[in-house]
Formats: C-alpha cells, sequence, structure tokens
C-alpha cells in the first residue's frame, strides 16, 4: 500500500521511503524498484545516474507524482501525495511541481511561447500575460527568439529548452528533469544547468536530475547511481566504474 | 485552456479539414437519405395533399386509398349531402386508363374527374392554361410528368390531342402538382367527361369530398357519415396516412430503400465516431502531458468538449447545407424531387446522432486519460 500512514515526516524536502513499483509485462508481474529510500535536502542539485532501464525515469515519475507506487511513502515538502485525491494531487503538481519529460511532449499546434506558458495558463493566468512570462523564460534559456516557432521549426535542443522552459515558468519549488541536456551542445547544456542551479540553490526549492551527460556531472552537489531498481551509489562524485 | 484546445483542433489543417469533411459528409449522407425516404413514402397521398379544401373523403366500405378503390354507385353523393354537418360534398372520380400520345405511343394513366360545377378537386396552381379552360368541352389538364412522358421536350402540349377510349381529348393547361408514388401521367378533366374517357360499368363515383360545416370537426363529420350513410369516411390527414402505411405495407420499396437508409445512418455516425475517435487519441500524449502538468479531468473534458462542439456545429452545419441545396436543387430541375422538403425532425435527429457519437467517441477515446496515472500515457 502506498501512503506515509506510518512514516513520520523527518522534515526532508524530497522523503522517499520503502518505494517499490511493478509492471505488468505480458502477465507477468515486473518489480522495477526494489524498497527504494531517499532523503533530498532542500537547496541542493541532485543527480540520478544510472544504465538504461535501471528505473530512473520510473523513480522521479513517482517523485513528481504522475506515477503511482506499488508501496511506499513520497513526502514532497511534508505533503503525503499519494494520500491525495487525484484531484488534489492534480493541483499539487500544478502549483509545485516542473517536470521536464524525456520525449519533450510539447504541443504541436502551438507555438513556442505559448507551450512554455502552459502551466501559467493551466493556473487560470491571462494568456497574454502568460506569454510574456514565457517568452521571458524562453530569454533566459537563449531562445527567446524562436518563441513564435511551432515546435516541428525547432531543433532538438531548442524543443527541449521550450520543455525545460515550461517546466520552470511557474516558479515551482520541485523541478524533476528526465535527460534535460541530453540534445544540447555543451554550451546550451551548461546554461540550462546553470539555470537549474539558479533555481535549486534557493533554500525552499530542489532539482533532481536524470542525466548521463559526463560534462556536467561536475555541477551536482549529490549523485545518485541506480542498478536494477535500486540506488547502489551516494556521493558527491560519481564512482569511477559508472564512467 | 480553451484557447489551446480549439489551437489543437484547428492547427492541424489537414486533420482538421478531415475531421470536417467527415462529419459533414455523414450529416450529408443521412439528412439526404432520410430526406429522400420520407418524401418518396410520403407520394402515396400526393393525390390527397394536392387538394387542400377537402375535410373528408367519402368512399366505399372496401376502399383503402387514393389508388385502391371500388366505385360507389352515384347515389352516394346525395346520400352524403344529406347528412347534417355537410358543408358541401362533389363528386371525384380516379380512374386508370389508356392514352394514345400525338406519336402514337400508348401510356397509362390516372384520370381524374373534377365536379362539373364548382371544379373542387382541381389543384389550386396552374403552370400553364387557366382553371375555367377545363370547363370547354373535351379539355384535359395535364401534370408535370404528363407534360414530360407524353411530349418532346421541344413540343408545347397546349392544343395538342390525345385519345382516350376512342374519345378526342385536348390539352388546354399543366397543373403544378407532385408526382405520385408511382410517377404516374395524370389527367385532370371534369367529371361527366372522364365517365366518357375511362371504360367501365355501372358504378363509377370513387369518392365523395365533403367538407364540414363551421363547427363540426372533420373527426365528428366522419362520425355522423359513417352511422348514416354505411359508407366509408377518412378524414383528409387520416386518408393521406392510408396512403402512405398503404406503400410502407404493400411494396417493397420501403423495405429495401428503409434498410438503406437505416445503413446510411449508421455508416455516417460511424464515420464521425471514428474520424473524432482518432483524432483524439492522435492527442493522446498532449492530453496526458497536460494532466501531469496539473490540467484536471474536469479541464480536460472542458476541452475536448470544446473542440468537439466546434467541429461538430461546423462539419454538422456545412452537411445540412449540402443537403438543403441539393434537395431544393433537386426539387427545381427534376419532375424526381418535385415538392421534395426537409421536415425538421430530420436535421433534429442528425444532429442528436451527431452529437451523441461524438460525445460518446470522445469520452472512450478519453477514458485512457481520464482513469489511468499520467505516466503510463507516455508508453
Ligand atoms: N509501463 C510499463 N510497463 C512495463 N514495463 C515498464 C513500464 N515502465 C517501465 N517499465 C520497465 O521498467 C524498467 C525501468 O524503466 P525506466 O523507464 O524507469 O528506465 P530508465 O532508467 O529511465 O531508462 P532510460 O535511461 O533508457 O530512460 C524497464 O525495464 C522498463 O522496461
Ligand atoms: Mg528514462
Amino acid at each position: 500500500m502506498s501512503g506515509c500512514a506510518e512514516v513520520a515526516d523527518n522534515g526532508a524536502a524530497i522523503s522517499v521511503t520503502g518505494i517499490t513499483r511493478d509492471f505488468d509485462a505480458g502477465g507477468q508481474v515486473l518489480r522495477v524498484l526494489h524498497g527504494i529510500d531517499l532523503d533530498v535536502t532542500a537547496g541542493q542539485l541532485t543527480y540520478l545516474v544510472g544504465e538504461s532501464g535501471s528505473g530512473k525515469t520510473t523513480l522521479i515519475s513517482i517523485i513528481a507524482g504522475i506515477l503511482y507506487p506499488t508501496e511506499g511513502c513520497v513526502r514532497v515538502f511534508g505533503t503525503d501525495i499519494y494520500s491525495l485525491s487525484d484531484r488534489k494531487l492534480v493541483e499539487f503538481r500544478l502549483t509545485t511541481i516542473g517536470f521536464i519529460f524525456q520525449q519533450y511532449n510539447l504541443i504541436p499546434t502551438i507555438d513556442a511561447a505559448s507551450n512554455a506558458a502552459v502551466p501559467l495558463i493551466a493556473q487560470g493566468m491571462d494568456r497574454l500575460e502568460a506569454t510574456d512570462r514565457a517568452h521571458a523564460m524562453l530569454e533566459r534559456l537563449n531562445i527567446g527568439d524562436q518563441a513564435r516557432k511551432l515546435p516541428n521549426q525547432l531543433s532538438g535542443g531548442q524543443m527541449q529548452r521550450v520543455a525545460i522552459a515550461r517546466a520552470l515558468v511557474h516558479e515551482p519549488r520541485l523541478v524533476v528533469c528526465d535527460e534535460p541536456t541530453a540534445a544540447l551542445d555543451a554550451k546550451s547544456g551548461r546554461r540550462v544547468m546553470d539555470l537549474l542551479r539558479d533555481v535549486a540553490v534557493a533554500s525552499d526549492r530542489s532539482v533532481i536530475i536524470v542525466t548521463h551527460d559526463n560534462r556536467i556531472f561536475d555541477l551536482a552537489d549529490r549523485i545518485l547511481v541506480m542498478e536494477d531498481g535500486r540506488i547502489t551509489h551516494d556521493g558527491t562524485e560519481v564512482p569511477t566504474l559508472e564512467r | 485552456m480553451i484557447w489551446i484546445a480549439i489551437r489543437m483542433l484547428t492547427g492541424d489543417r489537414q486533420k482538421f479539414y478531415g475531421l470536417v469533411f467527415g462529419i459533414a459528409f455523414s450529416t450529408l449522407l443521412i439528412t439526404q437519405q432520410l430526406t429522400i425516404f420520407v418524401n418518396l413514402i410520403n407520394r402515396g397521398a400526393t393525390a390527397v395533399h394536392n387538394i387542400a379544401t377537402v375535410d373528408v373523403w367519402v368512399m366505399d366500405p372496401v376502399s383503402r386509398t387514393q389508388d385502391v378503390i371500388y366505385p360507389m354507385p352515384s347515389t352516394a353523393l346525395d346520400q352524403v349531402r344529406s347528412v347534417s354537418g355537410v358543408a358541401w360534398a362533389v363528386p371525384h372520380l380516379r380512374a386508370n386508363a389508356a392514352v394514345r400520345t400525338p406519336d402514337g405511343d400508348l401510356e397509362g394513366v390516372t384520370v381524374v374527374g373534377i365536379d362539373d360545377s364548382t371544379l373542387i378537386g382541381l389543384p389550386p396552381t396552374m403552370i400553364a392554361g387557366t382553371r375555367d379552360q377545363l370547363m370547354v368541352p373535351n379539355t384535359v389538364f395535364v401534370d408535370g410528368v404528363g407534360r414530360t412522358r407524353l411530349f418532346a421536350e421541344d413540343i408545347d402540349p397546349i392544343g395538342a390531342r390525345l385519345e382516350l377510349n376512342d374519345q378526342r381529348a385536348v390539352v388546354r393547361g399543366i397543373v403544378d402538382v407532385d408526382p405520385s408514388f408511382t410517377s404516374q401521367v395524370v389527367l385532370y378533366t371534369r367529371y361527366s367527361n372522364a365517365l366518357n374517357y375511362v371504360p367501365g360499368t355501372r358504378n363509377r363515383l370513387s369518392f365523395v369530398l365533403a367538407r364540414a360545416a363551421p363547427g363540426v370537426t372533420p373527426e365528428e363529420l366522419v362520425r355522423r357519415i359513417e352511422s348514416q350513410t354505411g359508407l366509408k369516411a377518412r378524414t383528409r390527414t387520416d386518408f393521406a396516412q392510408d396512403g402512405v402505411d398503404f406503400i410502407i405495407e404493400n411494396t417493397g420499396i420501403p423495405i429495401n430503400f428503409g434498410i438503406t437508409v437505416v445503413l446510411g445512418f449508421v455508416v455516417g455516425i460511424a464515420i464521425v465516431g471514428l474520424t473524432f475517435s482518432l483524432f483524439i487519441r492522435d492527442n493522446i500524449k498532449q492530453f496526458g502531458a497536460l494532466k501531469a502538468i496539473g490540467v484536471h479531468n474536469g479541464k480536460i473534458r472542458m476541452m475536448v468538449a470544446a473542440q468537439a462542439g466546434l467541429v461538430g456545429l461546423i462539419g454538422y452545419g456545412l452537411g445540412v447545407l449540402m443537403a438543403t441545396l441539393f434537395i431544393s436543387i433537386g426539387g427545381a430541375t427534376s419532375v424526381d424531387f418535385k415538392g421534395f422538403y426537409t421536415p425538421w425532425q430530420i436535421p433534429l435527429l442528425t444532429l442528436v446522432g451527431v452529437a451523441l457519437i461524438i460525445f460518446a467517441t470522445g469520452w472512450l477515446a478519453l477514458r485512457r486519460v481520464l482513469k489511468t496515472e499520467p505516466a503510463a500515457v507516455f508508453r
């Protein structure tokens, strides 16, 4: 059973206790996460690295409130998110969590600025004001001049930055990114990471990043390594083996 | 969010036009087929519809419709006239005959005999000639079907001679009426003339057409006539319905055509449903992403409802417009569609069908987004 009824709040920004997740793989139960325990401190940039299929996307989806764990407790800034009603959980995501999907998931028929403005529009902000703010965010990500283009007129790296702008535009306290720099050159990648650092360094916020990108490992405050559904390393550097 | 929903819908021009076209085409198919069906069936009663001033049709008890008739003795007319509540009553004859055309061809026709003194029973509008010309001896009027069937297009039928039962007849007018179910040629003439044109037995009177006196309802008059005379009497609306029912019960056409209409309805609705659910399916990841970002189910439903409403209204509107154009152009250019109209129930039925299917399929296609955890949508 998921939920935090038997887990005391330890005050961590994000607190994950005993998380498992099973998938149904052709009639067989496939356990992808094996009892993950993890606390994330506010004001830190946390990396999650590991081989493909090790369960990184599954874990951060659970942390971001878009995938129910089979068992265990997730607290985000003190809220036991999987005890919330579906509607309350959706509202919680809208105000508190920014998610950067591995496949961007932009809306192809609206321009970059409107895509980036979606969370603000969903919060009820006037569309023009929301688009203005989104535009400013795109400028910080160095693609202000692409704001009027549709996603299919953008390069992979530009689309990724639009997705990042969408995750940051409403200034959520928790930002979760699945491979945010994979499609970016070194310079753009660093720029994006600097921005994410700006967000994370604030004392009441947190950023968790899934990445393979060894060019940016030096920016992490903390690096977690996942193997086969378990966290096997927790430190400030990547163990050499992983390189 | 509604703005985003509309952009999702219209942003991809090709898909949007495809969707609108699919709905418009289906609407056209459904409305047009139903309209033709209803109008065709109604032609089983055109003779009744064509005479507006009559309240009650009186006939032999075994007569069934305008065309299934057992003649009565001529005394029936006086019997009806003697019933209290009858304002007036006139004789009316309908019978089949063969006519020889100017070219020497033989054509089966319906001869309609109209009361000599009042001309009650003659349809009100003329395409050519005037009503009083019917008083000239040996005159017949033809209907639109007769005009095209009996005469070549470049020949003026006015003044043309026809031969009926070895009697001479001169065409002196064309009557503006809707064709009958069988599209048989109809010749109008005075009752006394008709007796000569139609070979027959002693009893020739097909109907007595009666009008109710002020304060007497047609239904009441029917009761009085039936109880006093032993004849069969029907109100105008009931008798029109008898003609329609007879066609439905006794010809295979309504059944066969009816099946086509039902198929058209099902196919049309299926096309609408499929195109719309495909559209939603195409956008399922986007809806999933919106839910992951924090758009709740109610708002997603509203977005889809806006999309359904917009595309449905445009498609349906275009479809009904096309169907109306089709019917009115057809009615203006061809006798086969003459007098066709679209009863309001048909567009309404189509609207209900289209609306139900769009919302039902939209709902079904959305279920995955509404019911599951957002991350599952991206798989
Ligand atoms: N919905 C699902 N149904 C079945 N199996 C799933 C599902 N989601 C994930 N899995 C399985 O869970 C395992 C972990 O998947 P996950 O996407 O978390 O890996 P990852 O570490 O993010 O990999 P990558 O680096 O390639 O993105 C994989 O073996 C995957 O096949
Ligand atoms: Mg992944």
